[in-house]
């Protein structure tokens, strides 16, 4: 009886360790994937002034610091329950696309997509972006970095910085943009959308030509039948910014459909002692521990989800891109793990169509772009979906607008127990008779990397830790130490 | 007084033209008062920055006095009124770090006020007494340890 | 010759500073041509294994991020500490214990209580706490134990010079880059930012009146900043005046106030007790009356004047209980 440690994971934002737990006959009986920290936003953000929520809760990540503070801003509309003029609601979502664009590839190009691009059992050395560069050439790696570069700069010329953005307020925005900018930004956007379609021919020539990697993606070791939830407009399109939460079962039957101000009669979170995190679940169905099905409340969010979730895409291409991927997954709703890197940059091209939508939106540039609040602020709850899942910010205030209460549940907090079921399935899949290898160890990442976890949104968590990995035997004696 | 009694160290920022001058003219007359006050002359109550304030308290100190001349009085015109506007944010600052607005004061002292200046040195001593010791550092240290 | 080795590791982080030296975009492969990244568990697959095996001095310099909370990552700082010559404090939690740092206002007893026990959202019946060991199936697991208070940096090691800013612009990271391949740094312990403070920089220091007062203070809650004018002169509270300049004053030109990020100018002890001073001198109050409203329109003091460096204040953290109640 042994445990294998790895640690710590990744290639992905956040700290984590992995516990395979072998039996007797070197298969895996159990894995868990351990969460080992905690910040206590939700505390500290207390006796602070509401108004500087979108500017402290980015600091929550850094990698998705444009989500919070997008959330952040639509709940302090919900607060002093003031209707940002139009002008400012299409800045936001705006800000929000061009954000979920190139997040999106950055996590194809620099986390996840190296185990694909250069193969999930390459050396460890070559599995990271030098790798990816090395392997697609310089000609398009230097696409993926101006794209990003470009996309960026806009953001911060849009909201200040972009790294822990600040033009949200309550009502609106801080500053609008010009002719000018939007012109320039135009110019972003047009490049995006056609390194978006690019992006996708990519995949289909190095991942879906590769009947090996199809059959990986389709796999039972990558496979889990859980609910989906993601927001989604009135036409039940998939909407980043705002709309309906919408819940689908196994089947993809319509489950649930609520506004965000009743997420807390839908989700609630279940505690374990091993790890920081909460494992949301959904409360008409119940926990039922970690597993998938229809009698279980798991759930899971972010790309794969948000296609199940929803009934098409608002925009052309991505419409076409959305049915080709559910042609070859087979019928909705999609399970297989793995197709999150698909999904993944079927969204990508959603944002850049609808950043150009908006972009060539008169409105854009209006000055009209913050209305005043004028009521007293009491209660506020937003929801948007930032790329690794949906984003939940709730605040209560005093009359003065102090906080008094802050509950978030952040992305990949609700992938959570998926995120740990499907370290385990791979865990048992990968590693048999007591046969380790650091390439099948590296396959058993994969089934979190799919995910794009953030970790530090997953416990609103400060901390990383230092890595190594032990061997132990079942009376907990260290019998070797190896490093992944 | 008894021999574990806890003494109260208090700072006191004194203004050379009035206040200095009156706690001056109180020790030439031999008026008792407690000698918990360490006395620092200042050219003007204006001159004392806040952060001599937070850092007497970081470093040990249980009470602190600001005294300067009176309004309309200062050598400086303006000084003391300076000291007047931030006093009561430092105040509120203190109260949101944990130190009691007790622990502070603001007064007004003419260097002819010998006799008020021992009087407000026993009355402010015996309230820091009554507070108790702030003890910030060992307090701090004590939080500040590594689980 | 073989190139200079580096190495980036994250302690308490958000991930915000790998994100800004990403945004070198095409001059990060003007990094990886003049250096080798010989550890970045972001984005590379480098272990402790390999750090342990670093011959001392073979890795010319560690950019570190993140405040410290947990044991383990003071064991990591140490031991590169002890292999590299040179450590750089990257970003305002490892220089002054950044946002997270605002955790030294409530106790850890309060976290956890919040988190597990209190939430809205918490289904936690038999009240379930993240242990240091625990054991599920039969099988032991432990979980690292996190501190009472956060730390920045330099109060677990010896730091050589920090790069501020939350996070440091890009700019900023590939001029620091360049300095210390280049060799010309200013003296050990400095900050690598201008000896000045925000004020003199920001793009609304011309629009300053002659004399500035202070007649009432304002929030961006129910008003909108006017672009054009210094925000102080407005009422809004901006720290710029108490903040080291080197930004870029981003804020600023996004129409918001300053909040510190850069952390205090030269010659400012206590960033906080510095504004407080300065605000007390701007305002127009001429009675105790007055001054006392004056002082009551500001809301949270140590949020705003503290948003980055509580860690690193005169007073290090709030004590007693914090009024404000769920």
């Amino acid at each position: 009886m042994k445990t294998i440690t790895v640690n710590p994971i990744t290639r992905l934002e956040g700290h984590g360790k992995i516990e395979i737990c072998l039996d007797d006959t070197g298969n895996v009986d159990r894995a868990f994937l351990q969460i080992p920290e905690l910040r206590g936003f939700e505390t500290f953000c207390l006796g602070r002034p509401a108004e500087e929520m979108p500017r402290i809760t980015p600091r929550i990540c850094g990698v998705c610091p444009t989500a919070h503070h997008l959330a952040s801003s639509k709940c302090l509309d919900d607060l002093w329950k003031v209707e940002p003029p139009p002008a400012a609601k299409k800045l936001r979502e705006l800000a929000n696309s061009a954000f979920m664009n190139e997040d999106h590839f950055l996590h194809f190009f620099f986390l996840g997509g190296p185990d694909f691009v250069v193969g999930p059992e390459a050396p460890a050395a070559e599995r990271n972006i030098l790798g990816v560069i090395q392997k697609v050439g310089m000609e398009i790696a230097g696409k993926v970095i101006r794209v990003r570069r470009e996309v960026r700069q806009m953001l911060e010329t849009m909201m200040g910085k972009v790294i822990h953005p600040l033009f949200g307020l309550p009502g609106g925005v801080s500053r609008g943009i010009t002719e000018e900018e939007r012109q320039q930004f135009l110019e972003t956007a047009n490049f995006t959308l056609e390194f978006s379609q690019f992006a996708l021919q990519l995949f289909e020539d190095v991942v879906l030509s590769k009947q090996a990697y199809v059959d990986l993606i389709l796999s039972d070791a990558y496979t889990h039948k859980t609910y989906y939830m993601g927001l989604v407009d009135e036409d039940n399109h998939v909407n980043f910014y705002d709309g309906m939460v919408r819940v689908v079962d196994p089947e993809g039957l319509e489950f649930a459909k609520f506004h965000p101000r009743d997420y807390k009669e839908h989700i609630a979170e279940h505690v374990e002692p091993w790890s920081y995190v909460t494992f949301p679940f959904l409360k008409k169905v119940g926990w039922k521990g970690f597993v998938a099905g229809g009698e279980s409340g798991v759930y899971r969010v972010a790309p794969l989800a948000r296609l199940n979730a929803a009934d098409g895409m608002a925009t052309p291409l991505a419409q076409a891109a959305y049915e080709q991927f559910f042609d070859v997954m087979g019928g909705k709703p999609a399970h297989g793990t793995l197709a999150y890197h698909w999904a993944r940059l079927v969204e990508a091209l959603y944002a850049a169509e609808r950043m150009k939508e908006l972009l060539e939106d008169p409105e854009i540039t209006s000055t009209e772009i913050r209305t005043l609040p004028t009521q007293t602020p009491d209660e506020g709850v937003a929801i948007t979906e930032a790329p690794r899942g949906t984003l939940i910010h709730n605040y209560w205030t005093d009359g003065n607008g102090i906080l008094t209460q802050v509950n978030l549940i952040v992305a990949t907090n609700h992938n959570a127990a998926p995120i740990a079921m499907s370290v385990e399935k791979a865990a048992k899949a990968m590693i048999k008779d007591g046969e380790v290898s650091e390439g099948l160890l590296n396959m058993v990442e994969m089934a979190f990397r799919s995910y794009d976890p953030c970790h530090a949104c997953a416990t609103h968590a400060l901390g990383k830790m230092p890595l190594e990995a032990r061997v132990y035997d079942k009376a907990h004696r260290l019998l070797h130490v190896c490093r992944k | 007084m008894a021999a574990d009694q806890f003494e109260p160290r208090i700072v006191g920022f004194l203004c050379r033209w009035c206040s200095y001058t009156g706690a001056d003219l109180a020790g030439t007359s031999r008026m008792q008062y407690p000698a918990n006050i360490a006395a620092i002359k200042v050219m003007c109550s204006g001159r004392v920055d806040p952060t001599f304030v937070v850092k007497a308290f970081a470093e040990g100190a249980d009470g602190v006095l600001i005294a300067g001349c009176h309004p309309g009085d200062c050598h400086y015109e303006v000084g003391n009124f300076k000291a007047m506007r931030r006093f009561p944010i430092l105040l509120k600052l203190l109260q949101e770090f944990g130190i009691e607005p007790e622990r502070v004061r603001l007064e007004w002292i003419s260097a002819s006020e010998g006799q008020l200046f021992a009087d407000l040195a026993k009355h402010f001593t015996d309230e820091v007494r009554a507070l108790g010791p702030l003890n910030w550092k060992e307090r701090t240290r004590a939080l500040c340890e590594s689980v | 010759m073989a190139k200079p080795k580096v190495a980036f590791y994250w302690c308490a982080s958000c991930g915000g500073c790998e994100e800004t030296v990403v945004d070198l975009a095409e001059d990060i492969l003007k990094v990886v041509d003049a250096v080798d990244i010989a550890l970045w568990p972001v984005a590379l697959d480098f272990k402790l294994s390999h750090v342990e095996a670093w011959e001392p001095g073979e890795v010319s310099v560690a950019f570190i991020n993140g405040a410290v909370r947990l044991s383990e990552q003071a064991e990591w700082v140490r031991l590169l500490r002890e292999k590299c010559p040179m450590v750089v404090a990257f970003g305002a939690c490892a220089h002054l214990g950044g946002i997270p740092g605002l955790a030294n206002c409530t106790t850890r007893e309060e976290i956890l209580a919040n988190k597990y026990h209190r939430g809205p959202t918490v289904d936690n019946p038999e009240g379930v706490e993240p242990q240091a060991l625990s054991s599920s199936h039969g099988f032991d697991l432990t979980l690292p134990d996190f501190w009472k208070d956060v730390k920045p940096l330099d109060e677990v090691i010896d730091v050589d010079y920090y790069l501020p800013g939350c996070p440091p612009p890009a700019k900023n990271v590939g001029e620091a880059v360049n300095a210390i391949l280049s060799g010309d740094l200013p003296p050990k312990g400095s900050v690598l930012a201008p000896e000045k403070s925000l004020c003199e920089a920001c793009p609304l220091n011309d629009t300053k009146p002659e004399k500035l007062t202070i007649k009432e203070f304002k929030r961006v809650a129910t008003s909108t900043p006017n672009p054009e004018e210094c925000f102080m002169a407005q009422g809004y509270i901006c720290m710029g005046p108490a903040t080291r300049a080197g930004c870029g004053e981003r804020c600023i030109r996004a129409n918001m106030p300053c909040r510190g990020c850069f952390g205090p100018a030269p010659g400012a002890l206590d960033i906080g007790a510095k504004m407080l001073s300065s605000l007390g001198s701007l305002g127009e109050a001429e009675t105790e009356e007055a001054a006392a409203a004056f002082a009551n329109a500001m809301v949270d003091l140590t949020g705003t004047f503290y948003r980055f460096n509580l860690p690193t204040s005169l007073l290090r953290r709030r004590m007693g209980p914090n009024e404000v109640q769920a």
